[in-house]
């Protein structure tokens, strides 16, 4: 049992090295994954936020920024599904099923490895928020608690895109997904509060994991846009509705995950 | 008969309503390439995947390496090797990166890893791609790296999912001698390919497999004596044609097929005499170019064997 954890951790770490290689020899795709969310500054920071007022008074660049950061935390899942998918057609996860590996290491590994490329990821959106003048304004331990949880939550949705990628199992069909994945992130109060959307949007919309975090990294940066009067309870709630999320997506995608690879 | 390393009996797999294998039996002996051949959806792959304990059969059961691949699946991924049609090596990576990474999920130490990948790419004539991502690979050095990275732990079984489908002649030859080296230097190889003539070159012994089962088995000469001889016969004048198969059809018992608009080919039961088809030929007037007895081809075997309804 013992030695079957320690092979679990070293095979996952393997795995994670695998990761950084293919960023070094491949550092095309790290370079377009991360020029997406500093694309997604300017063209709402400028672009939308020239016409949108936010709720109770406040820069939107300052709103914005939030928003932006859950929805790079968002997407672990795609990179996580559309990397195990690729294993998973190309045969990649059948030559690590025929070596005497430890099996439980390969969702390890992937969902290890997306958390280096989700740190990087953040570290390029917090330069790109300052630059465009978003700051955390309640200093350094509200300021931590909030990259924390998004951290938590990132990994938490490694696991669903471990899940799904081995669920289907095809690059093609996966590629075929990606899109989606906007819509998703956009119903939320990541751009615009969800106040002004009709009742059968807002419901969603105001239930959506995006949109708790955004409002658990608003409450701890102190960014404008807490919702106020009568809010629903995940967004009055931020932090915890977070954690629940985390704690959830967890229970149910690990095991599904770790099944669904050794069948 | 040295024991097999390799035994199956039974096998039953289904997807769904899909029967895939429909009790399987099979046997390799040690030392020796045994090629699986049969028609694309006979169950070959769904076959290796379970003798390499990807998949679990429904009924049945396999032994490789003296381990059982359902309850001793740690035991036999240790002393297996698996390179499958499709390459699976990480395309992102290099060559050298492949094996290394593949040497550490072997659990071979850091160094052991390192200097197994060194030597593998130097003897399979892939150190000066070595550093090079796979993605620039072409198709046949991909191949070769897929299946020397199934060769990092010196497998006692190995197993070739149609190792050389899609690739060019050149590049098959060289997966050919790969093969045969590692057989040399005591493997044993089971091959699955729909290629008959790769059978007929590696394979010490074939077994055939349609619907899921083991129709025929024995070396490639013993198949082909199975099925009886083949007699072509050329004609001068492709309107002596018809008349030149009612002449093969009366001495072979069997319809004769047109191989060409001026040729006829036909299996023949034992004991025909070339100079009686030419005498009968010549009484019912046909002007002969070239009659030639032979052996049949695998492929020829195969096409018998698999026309038939399964029994």
């Amino acid at each position: 049992m013992i030695r079957n954890l320690r092979w679990t951790f070293a095979d996952g770490l393997t795995l994670v090295g695998r990761e950084l290689g293919r960023l070094r020899h491949d550092p095309g795709e790290l370079v377009a994954a991360l020029i997406f969310p500093a694309v997604m500054v300017l063209l709402f920071g400028y672009v939308f936020g020239s016409a949108i007022q936010v709720p109770g008074g406040g820069d939107y660049r300052e709103y914005l920024m939030p928003g932006l950061f859950a929805m790079v935390t968002f997407s672990s899942v795609m990179g996580v599904m559309t990397r195990t998918a690729a294993d998973a057609s190309r045969g990649v996860m059948d030559r690590f099923r025929s070596l005497p590996m430890a099996r439980s290491a390969v969702p390890f590994g992937q969902t290890g490895a997306d958390l280096l490329v989700g740190l990087l990821m953040l570290v390029v959106m917090v330069g790109a928020g300052l630059l465009v003048g978003w700051r955390p304004h309640l200093g350094p331990v509200a300021t931590a608690q909030a990259f924390l949880l998004m951290v938590v939550l990132r990994y938490a949705l490694a696991w669903v895109g471990v899940y799904m990628g081995l669920a289907v199992g095809n690059e093609r069909t996966v590629d075929a997904m990606v899109p989606l994945f906007l819509p998703f992130t956009m119903l939320s109060n990541a751009f615009v509060p969800t106040g002004g959307m009709p009742g059968w949007l807002r419901l969603p919309a105001d239930w959506n994991p995006v949109s708790a975090l955004t409002a658990a990294a608003r409450a701890l940066f102190g960014n404008p846009g807490a919702p106020s009067g009568d809010v629903a309870w995940p967004l009055a709630h931020p932090v915890a509705a977070v954690l629940l999320w985390s704690a959830a997506l967890l229970t149910v995608f690990a095991p599904l995950s770790l099944r669904t690879h050794r069948r | 008969m040295p024991d097999p390393i390799v035994v199956a009996e039974g096998l039953r797999k289904s997807f769904g309503d899909v029967q895939a294998l429909r009790g399987l039996d099979l046997s390799v002996r040690k030392g020796t390439v045994c090629g699986v051949l049969g028609p694309n959806g006979a169950g070959k792959t769904t076959a290796v995947r379970i003798l390499a304990t990807l998949s679990v059969p429904d009924a049945g059961h396999a032994r490789v390496a003296g381990y059982d691949v359902v309850r001793q699946a740690g035991e036999v991924r240790a002393r297996i090797g698996l390179a499958g049609q499709y390459a699976a090596v990480d395309e992102k990576l290099t060559g050298r990166g492949n094996l290394r990474m593949f040497g550490r999920l072997s659990h071979l130490p850091r160094r052991e890893a390192h200097r197994r990948a060194d030597e593998l790419l130097d003897r399979f004539g892939l150190t000066d791609a070595a550093d090079r991502r796979v993605a620039g690979y072409s198709g046949g050095m991909r191949r070769r790296l897929d299946l020397i990275a199934s060769l990092i732990l010196r497998p006692e079984v190995l197993f070739l999912d149609e190792p050389t489908t899609g690739l060019d002649p050149r590049s098959r030859g060289e997966i050919w001698d790969s093969v045969r080296e590692l057989v040399a230097d005591g493997a044993t190889v089971l091959l699955t390919t729909q290629y008959l003539d790769e059978a007929d070159r590696l394979a010490d012994d074939v077994a055939i497999v349609d619907h899921g089962r083991v129709i025929a088995t024995g070396t490639p000469d013993e198949l082909k004596a199975a099925i009886g001889d083949r007699l072509d016969v050329v004609v001068e004048d492709p309107a002596d044609l018809g008349p030149a198969a009612a002449v093969l059809t009366g001495l072979a018992g069997a319809e004769p097929t047109a191989t060409a608009a001026d040729a006829l080919s036909v299996a023949l039961p034992g004991g025909f005499r070339l100079a009686g088809v030419v005498r009968e030929l010549d009484r019912a007037g046909v002007a002969v170019a070239d009659v030639r007895l032979r052996r049949p081809t695998l492929d020829e075997v195969f096409l018998r064997l698999t026309e038939e309804p399964v029994r």
